[in-house]
């Protein structure tokens, strides 16, 4: 085939880029880009389908079988099982403008230039040889392409071909493309929309083309899958898609966890899923649509490989390359020529991706930090630094593929495609324990991501690294067989005397096991700054405080708004910051004056707009220069937490003590209410004794006159009057008898003469006594009395006060005639129960515990004066008391009062032997 | 025509005494039992003289004396408060009510007597037109 055609096709196809890179940008300038949608932001993805596995699968597959599979198995266990982790991810540099992996690990550390230094050269070293492993397979498949003629493969593939390099050319290419649509924006947490178009069109075009050759070979060479596996099956290729039950499945392992950490910390996919994510929404379409991308694009790399086994039987052929040379054996040039545009759209791809989020890390993390640094960059003049950040971005790109020609040029001829992205996965992997620790664990600190990256990343070199120059003749190839220096256990393949796994294996336990112990142990020994901490607890806790302006809380000093702007201004363009600032002032109803001094919010917002062109790290120690003052400390940060809670707790005992005074102060109210209401009891008692003494004996003193004064009266009158006296006198007698009890009962000096009582005799006799009551009232009395009482040790007479008084009482309180009095007796375990019920008016409610108050009376039947002098039932309390009782009156529910008390008894053993 | 003295009180054996030392010095004695049979009696009656007891069921005496002194129809009306309770406090406030007398239980025969003699006297040949 002629050069110039495919040259020309080549040129087209990258013209064809660029037209549509530029159409989408010029559309999303003027609104919103109709490549703004899931699909487009899924196919960009695929851009982790390069050209390892455009031609790299079909050459693995052709010497191991399945042995390509779990490359794209870990990517579909991350997708479909782990997608949280992206969402996080994703929230994490929507809020803190993330640029690129190196800023979020250097941002979730505290910030700290140094680390992203480091994931930046790491990243630099890890990723040129899958760079130059993109030119290579460019270059090879331009070369196998214009070096065939006529279905025969030329072998002079290592001609120098035309006047110049044309990988040189190429990568010049991919180079101004990623320049051209990469930094076209000073904010690198900006999305380029052309660029990401151009991306996905490229994931189409390399999948279409994989599936027409796939399909050519599968159905024009063969009669389909089952015809092409059994012609493979003759050729004794079985084994190659038969499982096999002695499999490597240490190395499977090891490819699908390198796989799944590589899905996440590979620099382009860091950065087209997670910085260039347009919406947190798409990525729930992305979780089944990239996993069916990668199945759909590796159905065909089977029977490819087997095919090109076939074809190529007894011939030295470039496995690799079986995408190419299987048409072209066949003469079908232009179904090559759409294989070579598909293998170059899978290489260009990667390539300009990776560019970009490198060169955004070189400038970010390491150009920039190290120029804040230089004494001889006056970094306090106030130029426009905006300029200066794109020509670094600009010419770190350049510097990028150069790297990425020169190792080409001189150590990838030794390697297959597959074994230098594999070397590559594994750098990327040494940043996994630093992010997926970091965004779950807010102890992870600063020292421990350091060291663990520094760790894993010497293994790395040491055991793949090294051994890969060896093998390029820059080291002795002792190195790997003895070890240096002759030393057996530090030989890169079996350090520390481990051998038995594969190389890849032996290097990911190695680096793996250093890099999450150092994290994890040196996390543990170290003391994290405030800003670490912060840090730490807003990325570990994304999902809790979104909007919240926690964050900028470390800045202690205060810088004027106008100084504030000006630093923005230089490094995003003075328009730029100018609107932004008006904007956020809008936002928020604020009107922002220059010489203002400018808020904890305000500073936040300056920091982020900074962090977005500059990188976190870097951001923080420009907005340092302006602030006056400086970040709080650690213990500063106790101190806040320490004091909120101290308030918090002292607020708390506050309200327990306010509570306490509370319940103090009604107590104290009770307790006077109680005494006031004692005091006027008192008065009460002496006026009630005045009243309940001078009634009697008016009429004593009346009729005693009146029958001196009126000798004359008749004789029936005389008896009458005389009656009276006698009546009034024994009342008055009663009186004091009852007033003279209650004195001594209170002051504890009454006379009783304790004895066992038989209590059915006592009640027996009391109701006899009260027999000429009863009749005079005319009601019904009911004695309910077992036959067998246990003894009580009482007084007799004062026990059967109480039934007088209780039952005197009762007929008080019934209707004449209509009245119905029950006296009951119950044995319970330790005392008797002896109940006087009446059905009466009953007892208000409130008047439950008052009735047995000294000088309570009662109205009487029919609202009448009261009767009696109101001490009956303070004497039957203190009675009852006196004998170990109690008393209560309660309403019965169908109307009336009952009065009941109890009396211990010794228990019913005795009842016999005062029976006997 | 004789004067009437309502006694308001509810211990029967004092009505019983003050019946009959009222009735010998010439009076015509209603007697009601607590204050709103008083009140009604003396709706029914205007008395020329009320011997008003104060704990009385119902309404007490103090508020029955008020009741008295507010109705027109009473203006004329003498009241003797009757009380069991010596205290001082009591005397004022009868007083203060409107009370003409205040007099303390157990009080004297001769006394009350000559005191309701002074207030009305049964007999007013001072101030009665003789017809004949």
């Amino acid at each position: 085939m002629s050069g110039g055609l495919v040259l020309t096709v080549s040129i087209l196809y990258l013209g064809l880029l660029f037209a549509i890179a530029q159409f989408v940008d010029h559309r999303a300038d003027k609104g919103r880009p109709f490549t703004r949608n899931p699909y487009v932001y899924t196919l960009s993805i695929a851009v982790f389908c390069t050209s390892w596995t455009f031609y790299g699968s079909v050459g693995l597959a052709a010497t191991r079988g399945f042995d390509f599979l779990p490359i794209y198995l870990g990517p579909t266990l991350v997708f479909v099982l782990w997608s949280v982790i992206w969402i996080k991810i994703i929230r994490i540099c929507k809020l803190h403008r993330i640029t690129s992996i190196a800023d979020f690990i250097a941002s979730r550390y505290g910030k700290r230039a140094r680390l992203g230094g480091l994931v930046t050269i790491i990243t630099v070293v890890g990723t040129t040889p899958y760079i130059s492993l993109q030119l290579k397979s460019i270059a090879t498949s331009f070369r196998i392409l214009i070096s065939s003629a006529d279905g025969q493969l030329l072998h002079a593939a290592s001609d120098p071909i035309y006047f110049i390099d044309t990988t040189l050319i190429v990568a010049l290419t991919l180079a101004l493309f990623a320049i051209l649509f990469g930094t076209r924006h000073i904010d690198a947490s900006e999305h380029h929309e052309g660029l990401v178009a151009a991306i996905a069109f490229e994931s189409v075009v390399k999948m279409v083309a994989f599936l027409t050759v796939g399909f050519f070979v599968t159905y024009g060479l063969y009669g389909g899958f089952t015809d092409l596996f059994a012609k493979a099956a003759e050729n004794g290729l079985d084994t190659l898609f038969a499982v096999n039950a002695d499999g490597d499945y240490s190395r499977w392992m090891t490819m699908t966890i390198l796989s799944m950490a590589a899905i996440i910390c590979l620099p382009r996919q860091f950065y087209i899923t997670a910085v260039e994510n347009p919406e947190e929404s798409y990525l729930r379409k992305a979780t089944w649509l990239f996993p069916l991308y990668l199945l759909v694009i590796n159905i065909f790399v089977l029977p490819i490989a087997l095919a090109g086994r076939i074809a190529f039987d007894g011939v030295t052929a470039d496995a690799d390359m079986f995408m190419l040379t299987l048409p072209l054996i066949n003469d079908q040039e232009m179904l090559a020529l759409i294989a070579f545009v598909g293998g170059l759209s899978a290489a260009t791809s990667m390539v300009i991706v990776a560019a970009i989020a490198l060169s955004t890390m070189i400038c970010n993390d390491l150009i920039m930090p190290l120029l804040l640094r230089a004494r001889w960059f006056n970094i306090n003049k106030n130029d426009d630094l905006t300029g200066l950040l794109l020509t670094i971005r600009r010419i770190s790109i350049l510097v990028i593929l150069f790297l990425g020609y020169v190792y080409y040029l001189f150590a990838s001829e030794s390697y297959s495609l597959v074994t230098i992205g594999l070397v590559s996965f594994a750098a990327a992997a040494q940043f996994a324990p630093a992010i997926i620790i970091g965004i779950f664990w807010k102890g992870a600190s600063y020292h421990g991501a350091m060291t663990g990256l520094a760790l894993g990343f010497l293994i790395w070199i040491y055991t793949l690294l090294l051994p890969s120059f060896a093998q390029s003749g820059w080291l002795p190839l002792s190195f790997i067989a003895e070890g240096p220096f002759g030393i057996d256990f530090l030989k890169p393949y079996a350090l520390f005397g481990l051998e038995g796994f594969d190389r890849l294996t032996h290097a990911l336990f190695w680096s793996m096991l250093f890099n999450i112990g150092a994290l994890w142990l040196v996390s543990l020994l170290s003391q994290q700054t405030a800003i670490e901490r912060i840090q730490g607890t807003l990325f570990v806790d994304v999902f809790g405080h979104t909007d919240d302006e926690r964050d900028s809380r470390y800045w202690r000093g205060s810088a004027t708004v106008s100084d504030l702007q000006q630093l923005v201004g230089r490094f995003v363009g003075g328009q730029r910051a100018a609107k932004a600032f008006a904007e956020f002032a809008e936002e928020r109803n604020l009107n922002l004056k220059r010489n203002q001094s400018a808020d904890a919010a305000l500073l936040d917002f300056a920091e982020k707009l900074l962090a977005g062109a500059i990188g976190s790290a870097t951001a923080r120690v420009m907005v340092g220069t302006v602030v006056k003052g400086e970040i709080v400390g650690l213990d500063e940060v106790y101190r806040i937490l320490d004091e909120t809670s101290q308030v918090i707790e002292y607020s708390h005992r506050l309200e327990q003590k306010s509570a306490e005074l509370e319940q103090a102060t009604a107590q104290l109210r009770n307790a006077n209410e109680r005494l006031k209401e004692l005091d006027s009891l008192k008065d009460h008692f002496l006026s009630m004794v005045s009243h309940e003494l001078r009634t009697p004996l008016t009429s004593l003193r009346a009729f005693g006159e009146i029958l001196v004064d009126n000798p004359e009266v008749s004789r029936e009158e005389r008896e009458r009057f005389l009656n009276v006296i006698v009546k009034e006198s024994s009342r008055l007698t009663r009186l004091i008898d009852q007033l003279l009890d209650l004195a001594r009962m209170e002051a504890g000096e009454m006379d009783w003469s304790l004895d066992e009582v038989d209590v059915r005799s006592t009640l027996q006799e009391a109701m006899a006594a009260l027999d000429g009551l009863v009749q005079e009232n005319g009601v019904a009395v009911q004695v309910d009395i077992p036959d067998h009482l246990p003894c009580v040790r009482a007084d007799r007479d004062q026990l059967m006060q109480v039934i007088i008084n209780l039952v005197s009482n009762a007929i008080k309180f019934c209707d004449k005639s209509e009245g119905r009095i029950e006296v009951s007796v119950n044995v319970a375990d330790s005392e008797l129960q002896i109940s006087v019920a009446d059905n009466g008016r009953g007892i208000p409610d409130d008047m439950e515990e008052r009735v047995f108050e000294k000088f309570h009376q009662s109205t009487g039947r029919g609202g009448d004066k009261p009767q009696g002098s109101g001490l009956g039932l303070a004497i039957c309390r203190e009675i009852v008391t006196f004998f170990g009782g109690r008393i209560w009156v309660s309403n019965k529910t169908e109307g009336g009062a009952l009065f009941t008390f109890t009396l211990p008894h010794a228990g019913l053993a005795e009842i016999s032997l005062s029976a006997e | 025509m004789t004067p009437t003295v309502l006694v308001v009180e509810d211990e029967p054996n004092i009505v019983l005494s003050l019946q009959f030392i009222l009735k010998q010095a010439g009076f015509t004695v209603r007697v009601a039992r607590d204050g709103e049979q008083a009140l009604r009696a003396i709706d029914d009656y205007v008395p020329d003289l009320v011997l008003l007891d104060i704990m009385l069921p119902r309404q007490n005496g103090f508020s029955v004396c008020e009741q008295i002194r507010v109705n027109p129809a009473c203006r004329n009306v003498k009241i003797i408060m009757l009380s069991a309770k010596s205290r001082e406090a009591d005397k004022e406030r009868a007083l203060a009510l409107g009370a003409d007398e205040f007099v303390t239980k157990p009080f004297s025969t001769r006394e009350l007597g000559r005191m309701v003699r002074e207030i009305i006297s049964p007999v007013k040949p001072a101030r009665s037109v003789n017809p004949n």
